[in-house]
């Protein structure tokens, strides 16, 4: 079962740029030829507060994309929300900074052998990861569709290029500030049966994976979602970021999102027995 | 100028450097080892193992506070057959030395978990945690009862002393540790592992609710390292000969001299390596750094040179 990410590497890295983009930073950094061996789900773990502060834990971003230019060299990109101490930390750190990492981490999402139709659906910031993995379902020949949700419109990350690589994108809103006032997951069960989806992807809340996964069971449809469980290590040795997961015998065990996850079998993730005692 | 002898010992255990990993820190030791080799460091102490195994506390299990973290993992582990199938023949394979870490929920789990040990080969000594303060019952935290304490060693001593060198994991959350830790030996310890977590709690003000699933956790990291080096220092002064694995919050090689000084013969590591992977290896090249700067020629000559009286004086 557990399945250690062999290319994770430690290393400085130095912030190439950081702008704002709505209510997120973008950040770019130079991580040279290990951006080769990145994969759409790994995430990336960063030392955060500099040397004298009393934050002693790395904190774990998704990696949305990675990239190589001639001139750059390899780089992975970041989309950061400033909630707590650490992002707000590194949200605040500009070109040239250089950052400890640990990269890349974590399972990557699987990449169907067949030109299948696909469905991503993305919860707030949690639809950044989703670009990069549209792309290259896109160049498999897959055909791409996208559905964005979020509380309120500033909420949603959808960046122009991101349209490219994805046949439609359809954006929720509860307010209804932008797109259809509504629940991403409204429309799934309907997309499924026009497009006759075969693999859904999901990066967001809890409760949405949670409402794809029942979605997604009614109809038989493979479910691959990137989980966020807060991590103290995030190379798996803290036993902190566990969820409960079905085996193949039906047992039930505390798997590690970092090590394990962040992508996982949806239907095997026991969403209701999540922060109970097994 | 002539090498640095680094090397430790533990009963009759020899380990060529004094740093290991602490209990629960590193798992078995597999998710380091693609970090660097496990066999460069003292040894690696596992993740303390039961009888059976367990899927521990329920989410959330972390909360950073300020130079520190609580965590409420519940001695989550695979049980003691798997562990000795899987885990143990990996160390060994990867040439790194082991300290099997043993919990239990009563006296005879841990003599039962003594006697699986006793035929198993590659393992250097035996780490009795009877301090995991993550535990349902309080009463459960047999290091806070000094006869508890005493007969779970003595228990173990009956199984497999004189075999293996005996460690006794103790908490820093009693009245009078000494006494405590006078106990432990007096039934048989070889060694002593000084501190466990120390009791905490976090209250999310949103919520207004405990923040950890287990309401309580153990507090590591730098912010105990003060009460570590306090706890090594009083029992070294009255159990000069007893070898303590000193931990609670090193990230440095100064912290690591720091324990040595105050009565550590050897010095784990835990909450720094989930900040650094590598924190352990940097520990042990600054520690070697300061030791030879200071003009030691061995590890041994630092143990519990605080206790010196000042040349000064």
């Amino acid at each position: 079962m557990m399945q250690i990410n062999k290319s994770a590497k430690q290393l400085l890295a130095p912030i190439v740029s950081n702008k704002r983009v709505g209510q997120y930073h973008q950040i770019i950094i130079n991580i040279g030829d290990v951006a080769a061996t990145c994969k759409p789900g790994n995430f990336v773990a960063i030392s955060v507060g500099g040397d004298s502060s009393r934050m002693i834990l790395r904190r774990a971003f998704a990696i949305s994309r990675v990239s190589t230019s001639p001139t750059v060299g390899g780089t992975m990109e970041l989309i950061v929300a400033a909630h707590g101490q650490g992002s707000k930390w590194l949200c605040a750190q500009g070109e040239g900074v250089v950052l400890d990492l640990v990269v890349p981490l974590g399972t990557s999402f699987g990449i169907p052998t067949e030109p299948v139709p696909v469905l991503l659906v993305g919860g707030g910031y949690g639809s950044a990861p989703l670009f990069g993995l549209a792309e290259l379902l896109n160049s498999r020949g897959c055909r791409v569709d996208m559905l964005l949700g979020a509380s309120t419109a500033s909420k949603i990350y959808a960046p122009m290029e991101g349209k490219r690589a994805v046949n439609s994108m359809r954006i929720y809103t509860e307010d209804g500030s932008m797109g259809t006032a509504g629940r991403v997951t409204d429309p799934i069960a309907e997309i499924i049966k026009d497009l006759n989806v075969a693999v859904i992807y999901s990066c967001g809340p809890m409760p949405m994976l949670a409402a794809i996964t029942k979605i997604a069971d009614q109809f038989d449809v493979v479910h691959q979602c990137a989980v966020e469980e807060s991590m103290a290590c995030g190379v798996g040795i803290c036993m902190t970021c566990v969820l409960p997961v079905a085996n193949e015998d039906g047992s039930i065990s505390n798997l590690r999102s970092c090590i394990d996850g962040p992508v996982m079998d949806g239907s095997r993730v026991q969403w209701s027995k999540v922060g109970q005692q097994l | 100028m002539t090498a640095l002898d680094f090397s430790t010992t533990i009963g009759n255990a020899w380990f060529p450097a004094p740093t290991f990993t602490a209990s629960g820190c590193a798992s078995s030791g597999r998710e380091l080892a693609q970090f660097f080799p496990l066999r460069e460091m003292g040894g690696v102490v596992t993740k303390s193992v039961m009888s059976k195994s367990r899927s521990g506390r329920p989410t959330p299990r972390m909360a950073e506070t300020p130079s520190g973290m609580l965590n409420s993992i519940g001695l989550q582990g695979p049980g003691i057959d798997a562990f000795l199938a899987k885990d143990v023949p990996y160390l060994v394979e990867q040439k790194a030395r082991i300290i099997v870490s043993i919990a239990g929920e009563t006296v005879e789990e841990y003599s039962t978990l003594a006697r699986k040990l006793r035929s198993v080969s590659g393992i250097s000594a035996i780490e009795v945690n009877i301090s995991c303060p993550n535990v349902e019952n309080r009463g459960l935290v047999f290091a806070c009862d000094p006869e508890a304490s005493r007969r779970v060693i003595d228990g173990v001593r009956r199984t497999i002393g004189g075999e293996l060198p005996i460690i006794a994991k103790l908490s820093p959350d009693v009245t009078d540790l000494v006494s405590i830790a006078k106990g432990v030996v007096e039934a048989g310890a070889d060694g002593l592992a000084l501190i466990n977590t120390v009791l905490g709690m976090v209250i999310n003000v949103e919520t207004m609710r405990p923040h950890l699933g287990g309401k309580t956790g153990g507090l590591s990291g730098p912010a105990i390292r003060p009460i570590a080096v306090r706890a090594v220092y009083q029992v070294h002064a009255v159990l000069p000969q007893i070898p303590i694995l000193g931990m609670g919050g090193i990230a440095s090689g100064k912290d690591a001299l720091e324990m040595i000084l105050a009565g550590a013969s050897g010095v784990a590591i835990g909450t720094a390596s989930f900040g650094n992977p590598t924190a352990i290896m940097s520990i042990q090249n600054e520690l070697k750094q300061l030791l030879t700067d200071r003009g030691f020629t061995s590890l041994k000559e630092a143990v519990g040179f605080a206790h010196r009286p000042s040349e000064r004086e």
